[in-house]
């Protein structure tokens, strides 16, 4: 990490309740980031055991230019998916980079399960097990108004908490960061909670000298100035990411009512426009970042039929793939609509994406008659909220087989109910919001965690759009392959993704030398490329098997962009990929 | 023309990026910390709630110079101080003397953190929150 010091892992055995922490010099050619957290995975991983397991680990860590440089926010979590079955990664930022390297630990490794309801503070020189038990059952919002009276350092901590779907084992529960941020995606939110961990308070004052203050402030400007001063960051400042809600739609690229169509005009109720122009109400930032991208939304909610003149009012962050899925995913035409499936699964704890694409997925099933309405409680239709709110609850409550079965994921509900071919999930993992093509399904079905930004094949296909002449299978595959190693370089520093044009590796490599590191641009992407091949590894090791992918006939039956999609030129990307991914074992 | 003091009259447009806090800690405290700045941008209650700024108030005729026997604060005449790092012991009585105890004296290393109104933060701040202005009673 800086200046050449080996990597600080503070490791905690929930078991035992004792700590250790180690200084990896072995691990500094990782650079930091998922490159770090990808080998402590790795070494603390039981790859053939369930993913609830009380010794599968939770990694945790940040990189070498975490707070030191704008926009260097997010940090890692590492697991065994209890969606997937296999790897998890997810990001989530706020302050809680900053408040890992001012603890002064680059990684934190948690395993082992707590014999009641606990809580971690951490701090640079000390780390306690609390009792947990009257936090256990409480919403996310309240358990972290508690951590922060309870615990001290306000401003230089980060709290992270599972609501109550982590408790209950949700498949794709999320952990909530600093109120406004979330590991969302791939349930580290239940794997926490069958550790009995309902939340992580971490507390980082360390005073870190800059060693070389004349080349870092000179390197540490100039990326500022690129940052605040052109257009580059201006579209995640201005309107957000919802600013892609209404292009998408244009393109015919959104999916809607579970991926029945890819447009409606009700889309525009749902744009990122109307959203600032009815709702917004302020921006925030994550530590160290100039842009200020997390738009925050006023919800102003009746309390009921009876009460003419009474509202509660809420402050609610919004996003493009919130919007899509529990959205336009549901069919929704209202934006006070989405904000009150959205405050729904901020309490909850649940990932958004997943959530919505479940939801929208068991419309259609019940709609088939694969699901009776004694199973589901109510009777779900696009369009109507208070049934999705309902079925929310109960996949966290779980009063009946069928949310039991969906509390797993979409997948598993479809292997068990039927219509996996209707199931908008790739690799068992839900999908995110954007229907542009083969990249974008390719590049999530065979994409090491199933995620859009593994490798942003969405883009690719955009780019891709009128090309002549057209891009072969090869070009494509490569060009998957090679976004998702530069992904892996910018995500061993851990650099938010939003700022990855500026972010460019000779730039990077200039940054890292003014830390004391040395790293050229190529190495870089060669570890990037390393990073790739050793969680490919992993995946494979945890049963992966890029042969086997099913990609459900939705993809295909929908309209990409105004382009019908052809199931031989799928199977054919799909045959390169593997071939491809055979090599990483 | 009379000197400025820092001023936060806008914290209602404040994002919470703390580029200011990593610009006082990185220019004048070399610090990559956070906690060493001399502003300090907090919610009054989680990021659901407002921002607050906690900033020297360029006091006139400052109490915490005042209380500093070895002349390394000295209060300026348009309001709050200059810093001699060199001439400081680090006996803190400094932090115990701000009115609106806004001076972190840090025990390890045993130096306050102390504005100094050099307009660092005002440079590095993205949404115009910060400002350095003529003290309304100057």
């Amino acid at each position: 990490m800086l200046d050449g010091r080996p990597v600080r892992v503070l490791l905690i055995d929930l078991d035992k309740k004792k700590i250790a922490v180690e200084e990896r010099q072995d691990l500094n050619s990782w650079l930091g980031g998922v490159g770090i957290a990808t080998c402590l995975l790795k070494e603390h991983l039981l790859p053939g055991e369930d993913a609830f397991h009380p010794s599968q680990p939770v990694v945790l860590a940040i990189g070498p230019m975490s707070t030191v440089y704008p926009v260097v926010t997010k940090a890692v979590a590492m697991f065994k998916s209890p969606l997937t079955g296999e790897l998890g990664e997810s990001y989530a930022g706020l302050r809680l980079a900053m408040s890992l390297r001012f603890a002064g630990y680059d990684a934190i490794v948690l395993k082992g399960q707590a014999a009641a309801p606990a809580y971690l503070t951490i701090s640079q020189r000390q780390v306690q097990f609390n009792d947990a038990r009257g936090l256990w059952g409480l919403s996310t919002e309240e358990s972290g108004r508690i951590l922060r009276q309870l615990s001290p350092g306000g401003g230089h901590r980060s709290t992270l908490r599972i609501g109550r779907a982590g408790e209950k084992q949700v498949a794709f529960a999320c952990a909530v960061v600093d109120t406004y941020r979330h590991f969302g995606r791939l349930g580290l939110g239940a794997v926490l909670g069958s550790k009995k961990i309902k939340a992580l308070v971490i507390h980082g004052d360390l005073n870190i000298p800059i060693t070389n203050p004349a080349q870092y402030n000179r390197v540490y400007e100039k990326i500022y100035k690129q940052l605040v001063e052109t257009e580059i960051m201006e579209k995640y400042h201005g309107l957000g990411t919802t600013g892609n809600v209404e292009p998408l739609n244009a393109l015919g690229a959104l999916p809607v009512r579970n991926l029945q169509a890819s447009s409606y005009p009700e889309a525009v109720n749902l744009s990122g426009e109307t959203f600032a122009r009815e709702t917004l109400i302020r921006k925030i930032s994550c530590s160290g970042c100039p842009i200020g991208c997390i738009h925050i939304g006023l919800f102003r909610r009746r309390f009921g039929q009876d009460h003419e003149h009474e509202y509660e009012t809420l402050s609610v962050s919004y996003d493009h793939e919130l919007v899509y899925a529990l959205g336009t995913m549901l069919g929704l035409t209202d934006h006070r609509q989405v904000y009150a499936l959205i405050e729904k699964v901020e309490q909850l704890g649940l990932d958004a994406i997943s959530a919505g694409v479940a939801l929208a997925w068991a419309t259609e099933a019940q709609q088939k008659g694969l699901v009776p309405e004694q199973e589901l409680l109510t009777r779900l239709s696009f369009g109507q909220t208070e049934p999705y709110l309902a079925a929310l609850d109960n996949i966290v409550a779980q009063p009946t087989e069928f949310y039991r079965v969906l509390a797993r994921g979409t997948w598993a509900a479809a292997g068990q109910y039927g219509g996996s071919e209707f199931a908008c999930v790739l690799g068992k993992n839900e999908v995110a919001g954007y229907h542009t093509g083969y990249a974008n399904i390719i590049g999530q079905a065979f994409g090491a965690r199933h995620s859009h930004l593994d490798n942003a094949g969405y883009a690719i296909d955009q780019e891709l759009i009128g090309k002549s002449p057209a891009a072969t299978p090869e070009e494509i595959i490569s060009r998957i392959i090679r976004e998702e190693e530069e992904r892996n370089a910018l995500n061993s520093l851990i650099i938010c993704l939003f700022a990855r044009k500026v972010y460019q590796l000779p730039l990077v490599a200039e940054a890292l030398s003014a830390l004391g590191l040395s790293w050229k641009a190529e190495e870089l992407l060669a570890l990037g490329q390393k990073i790739y091949r050793e969680k490919m590894a992993l995946k494979k090791s945890m049963g992966f098997q890029p042969e086997q992918v099913v990609i459900p006939t939705r993809f295909l039956e929908t309209t990409a962009i105004k382009q019908q999609l052809s199931p031989e030129k799928m199977q054919q990307l799909s045959r390169l990929m593997a071939e491809r991914l055979s090599a990483y074992q | 023309m009379p000197g400025k003091i820092l001023q936060a009259n806008g914290m209602n447009r404040c994002i919470g990026c703390y580029s200011c806090m990593l610009a006082c800690a990185r220019v004048v405290y070399k610090s990559y910390s956070p906690r060493y700045s001399a502003i300090q941008i907090r919610t009054r209650g989680g990021l659901q709630s407002k921002l607050a700024a906690d900033i020297c108030r360029g006091c006139l005729e400052a109490p915490c110079a005042a209380a500093c026997l070895t002349e390394a604060l000295l209060a300026r005449p348009e309001g709050g101080v200059r810093f001699n790092r060199k001439k400081c012991v680090g006996c803190g009585d400094c932090a115990k003397k701000c009115v609106v105890q806004v001076i972190y004296f840090d025990e390890r290393d045993c130096r306050p953190v102390v504005c100094i109104q050099c307009a660092t933060c005002v440079r590095f701040c993205p949404h115009d929150v910060l400002s350095m202005e003529v003290r309304s009673n100057a």
